[in-house]
């Protein structure tokens, strides 16, 4: 499971910030990296996001597995907008300054590859705020995290019953596929087509009922602790907020006013310098 | 005691639950399919069948925290794909009044009226809500999407009918019927 990213414990100010703050931070952050379409903007957010990164402490063996899958994907979806309207920038920028003709309809055309690289960009300036969110943020502090930013703190529970139970569904997972195995139930490629979705039913049914048959278990004994009885509850893990939390907020609404301005003063999402 | 209708400590367990198998679902199991190199997504059919069994507000909230989860171990959040999930689970749950699972009804209306409202629901969420969203928050090239959003549209709607149905065909033979029991003679 090395391909799954959770959190890592680690000694450093991002670390230490509270996990509202970093939600919070993370929200708008990616908010403000999702209205514009401005390369300064992403490029400089991007950059932020690297140098918040140096300062977590986490190394790149952390992520590379992530990064590269994320690098992957954009590449795919690159090529296809590519492939599907090599003229996409010459639209939104309204300038066609052809560099070399390639085949067919598809030439390499600078308004295309700058939108292509904005398309990229925009990605790239939220992956270093998700991921510290993802990897400093101890995952018991989600539910209180959600309940400060104003959620109802039975929907924050829900967040917690999730993340708290992701593990044991694996582990159900494994053990079902495992105990099926051992019955002679092929799920390897050496198996026809239709067989081994017929077998794919017989992990999957299980695991769906005895899920099914959980939530009874667990709702009755929330039930029998009075879950629920008050409008508000407290948190165990809830830290106040210090002097970083304030700076780190700061930090993301500046990126929102900076991303808006812009807008403002290109009069559109997109910066055009080919005008 | 006072209480909302729709937020009993059920829904809020079950969204939970739910989300958690959606995400081991979409993350961890990868059913064959006839393509090669490509998998289904078996989620959707889990998701609905949480929507007919708890209702709408269940759906949307398992959809959204199970897709954003799924996302966030990716490295980054795909909001127009997660809205999309999350009103997925929510238009199927509003046919939970006309499906009488709990009792243990499920027969060949209720396998239509369900097949009919998820291909409908997955019509809506990848056709029209996640490529508008991609134009809008993206600017993603039209004819991009019109491909993109009608292989999701077939692709899911595929798979939620076959293990939706089969599902929840499982699910309402472990309940009791209304009136099964009969006297002896």
């Amino acid at each position: 499971m090395s391909a799954t990213l959770s959190y890592i414990k680690k000694n450093s100010p991002i670390h230490k910030l509270t996990g509202s703050t970093k939600f919070i931070f993370f929200l708008v952050w990616s908010l403000a990296a999702m209205i514009t379409y401005d390369t300064r903007v992403l490029v400089g957010m991007f950059l932020l996001g690297v140098v918040f990164f140096r300062m977590s402490k986490l190394t790149w063996k952390d992520i590379r597995f992530a990064v590269l899958f994320m690098v992957w994907l954009i590449a795919l979806n690159l090529i296809a907008l590519f492939l599907f309207s090599p003229e996409q920038g010459v639209g939104i920028y309204g300038t066609r300054t052809e560099i070399v003709h390639l085949f067919w309809r598809y030439s390499i055309i600078a308004e295309e590859m700058f939108y292509l690289f904005n398309f990229m960009m925009k990605y790239l300036a939220v992956i270093p705020a998700a991921l510290l969110f993802i990897l400093t943020t101890d995952p018991s502090e989600f539910a209180a995290s959600l309940n400060k930013i104003g959620v109802s703190y039975k929907v924050g529970y829900s967040v917690a019953i999730a993340l708290r139970y992701i593990p044991d569904i694996q582990r159900d997972f494994r053990e079902i596929s495992q105990a099926q195995q051992a019955r002679g139930i092929d799920l390897s490629k050496k198996d026809k087509m239709v067989d081994r979705l017929k077998n794919s039913a017989a992990i999957l049914f299980p695991l769906v009922l005895s899920s099914l048959d959980r939530i009874e278990v667990i709702s009755n004994a929330m039930e029998l602790r009075g879950f629920g009885k008050n409008k508000k509850r407290t948190w165990i893990v809830e830290r106040p907020f210090k002097k970083a939390d304030y700076v780190a907020i700061g930090i993301a609404v500046c990126a929102m006013v900076i991303s808006m301005l812009f807008i403002f003063l290109n009069g559109g999402r997109f910066y055009n310098p080919f005008v | 005691m006072e209480k909302k209708s729709n937020i009993t400590i059920k829904s809020i367990v079950a969204i939970g639950i739910g989300a958690a198998l959606f995400f081991v679902a979409g993350r961890f199991i990868a059913l064959p399919s006839p393509v090669p190199n490509t998998t289904m997504n078996i989620q959707y059919g889990i998701l609905s069948v949480f929507s007919i069994i708890f209702g709408p507000f269940v759906g949307v909230l398992a959809g959204f925290i199970g897709h954003t989860l799924i996302d966030l171990t990716w490295g980054s959040p795909w909001w127009s794909w997660i809205i999309a999930s999350a009103v997925f689970g929510l238009i199927v749950g509003l046919v939970k009044k006309k499906i009488d699972i709990e009792n243990g009804v499920f027969g060949k209306k209720e396998i239509i009226l369900f097949n009919v409202t998820q291909v409908i629901a997955h019509a809506i969420c990848w056709i029209v809500i996640a490529s508008v969203l991609d134009v809008v928050i993206y600017q993603e090239a039209f004819s991009k999407l019109v491909m993109q959003s009608l292989t999701a549209w077939a692709l899911n709607s595929v798979t939620t009918g076959v293990v939706g149905t089969a599902l929840l065909f499982a699910y309402a033979k472990t309940r009791t019927k209304a009136g099964s029991l009969q006297k002896e003679d």
